[in-house]
């Protein structure tokens, strides 16, 4: 036991980094969902049926293809086809971020159906344009209510994120892999990264409850 | 003698599906004039008032505002059009993710584009005008029922509206707070603004209103002076349908 606490000490530099790498790809997959996710719900609940249906058959697509498959398909077979030189990294980032986008699409949709009918009249009652009661009234109201949602959607990445190692991205998964190859000692190995992954989710979900409590309506409960 | 209506609605016609719910509503109001709409509860008082906004799209009829027919279908005019007809609603539709300020001020910039300093010089006027200075920095859901009414009243008259809607304002309120939101519409006839009126506030609208318009089934059935109106023997459903609201609401004026 021992050795597997010296090897758990050795290693820990190189997976804190790994730390570092995951850390980003979560939250440039977030952001990424984020930007895409808000316009795909806005357009769902109020764009035509053309539109509907666009965003509806991505969401299918997105969540139906096991992430495996979609990196795989992007890194080897899109780039190679489109002859663009992205890195592993990157692709991570795009692959994580579209798909987190079409469910983050579908938390958005929800609450925004859930504000109640009268604020868009009420906006457009003082003559604002339907853009505008969306962005300044809908949008701000809908984000506030996402949250809790957005907190689960992020311990989702965090854990999807372990399968960007097959692209040989340097996260968390991919390096502990490496040592343990290496030092054989698996078993000390794997339980500090799952220990890693454990505390990041814990921290990101206790950071977005700050968020959720900074934002909260004075007098609002729901 | 008397001037040119300044809104004129004719011959408003909706259906949702296959139920007819206007059945052809015309009305002609004059500068400064109080019309109260009545009639019992599913006779498309609210369908009607939100068809002269256009937040009902109307299958048929006409609106003008000062002699000019509105074209819905611009959004430009459509817009233009909003910001002149204030709207108040039995549950207010405060935003709820603003102050009490904030809801007055975001027409004021958003929709027609003032600097924050003067929208929020204009707005803090409008709250101090329904004698809420104190409650500028409050969210909606801080405030009394009456409360949130009169900060929905100080957001629509920030906007100048040359005419205003207004949706069963009390029905929403405890029976002690409808008074402080009666005295405000009061005001307002005081001050000449010219308005449109669902309520079942029938003392109200006695003392209040140039003309009271029941409404039935997606028909105007009578309409009238109050003085006729509510004692005229020919304008038995009227009386018969105001005696029952009397009854029912009681007087709170
Ligand atoms: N969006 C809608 N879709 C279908 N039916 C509606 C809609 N809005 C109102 N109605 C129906 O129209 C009728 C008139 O409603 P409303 O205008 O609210 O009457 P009032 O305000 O006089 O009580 C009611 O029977 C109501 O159910
Ligand atoms: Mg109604």
């Amino acid at each position: 036991m021992p050795e597997g606490i010296a090897a758990i000490l050795n290693a820990l530099p190189y997976l804190l980094q790994g730390s570092f790498v995951t850390i980003v790809v979560v939250i440039g997959a977030m952001a990424l969902g984020l930007v895409m996710g808000v316009p795909f719900a806005v357009g769902q609940v109020y764009g035509g049926p053309i539109v509907r249906r666009v965003i509806g058959v991505y969401v299918w697509f997105f969540r139906g293809v096991p992430l495996l498959v979609l990196l795989f398909l992007f890194y080897f077979g899109l780039c190679s086809l489109l002859d663009i030189n992205l890195s592993a990294f990157t692709v991570a980032i795009i692959v994580l971020g579209s798909i987190s986008s079409a469910y983050q699409s579908q938390i958005f949709r929800g609450t925004i159906l859930s504000l109640p009918e009268g604020q868009l009249k009420a906006a457009r009652a003082l003559g604002m344009s339907d853009t505008r009661a969306i962005v300044f009234v809908i949008i701000p109201q809908a984000l506030r209510l996402s949250i809790p949602a957005w907190s689960n959607e992020y311990s989702i990445v965090l854990k999807d994120s372990a399968v960007t190692y097959a692209l040989g991205v340097a996260e968390i998964m991919a390096r502990t892999h490496f040592v343990a190859t290496r030092t054989y000692q698996h078993l000390p190995l794997y339980l500090a990264a799952g220990v890693i992954y454990l505390l990041l989710t814990y921290l990101g979900v206790k950071a977005l409850r700050m968020i959720e409590s900074g934002t909260r309506i004075p007098g609002y409960t729901r | 003698m008397e001037s040119e209506p300044i809104l004129v609605v004719e011959n408003i016609k909706k259906a949702f599906g296959p139920r007819v719910i206007l059945k052809g509503v015309s009305m002609a109001i004059r500068r400064g004039e109080l019309k109260v709409l009545i009639g019992p509860s599913g006779a498309g008082k609210s369908t009607f008032l939100q068809c002269i906004n256009f937040l009902v799209t109307p299958d048929a009829g006409e609106i003008r505002l000062e002699g000019r027919p509105i074209h819905h279908s611009r959004k430009r005019e459509l817009y233009a059009y909003r910001q002149q007809v204030g709207m108040i609603f039995q549950d207010f539709n405060l935003f709820d993710h603003l102050t009490a300020l904030d809801n007055v001020m975001i027409g004021l910039v958003r929709v027609k584009g003032m600097d924050r300093k003067s929208a929020r010089e204009r707005a803090m006027a409008e709250i101090e005008r329904v004698g809420l200075k104190e409650h500028a920095g409050h969210y909606p859901a801080q405030l009394s029922g009456g409360q949130k009414q009169r900060i929905s009243i100080a957001r629509a008259l920030a906007m100048d509206p040359k005419v205003m809607l207004l949706d069963e304002p009390t029905s929403a309120l405890d029976p002690e707070l409808i008074g402080e939101v009666l005295a405000v519409i009061r005001d307002l006839v005081a001050n000449g603004m010219t308005m449109v009126m669902a309520t079942h506030q029938i003392g109200f609208s006695r003392a209040m209103a140039n003309e009271i318009i029941f409404m039935e089934d997606g028909l105007i059935v009578e309409q009238g002076p109050p003085s006729v109106i509510l004692s005229d023997a020919r304008c038995e459903r009227t009386k018969e349908f105001c005696s029952k609201i009397t009854e029912l609401y009681g007087e709170a004026s």
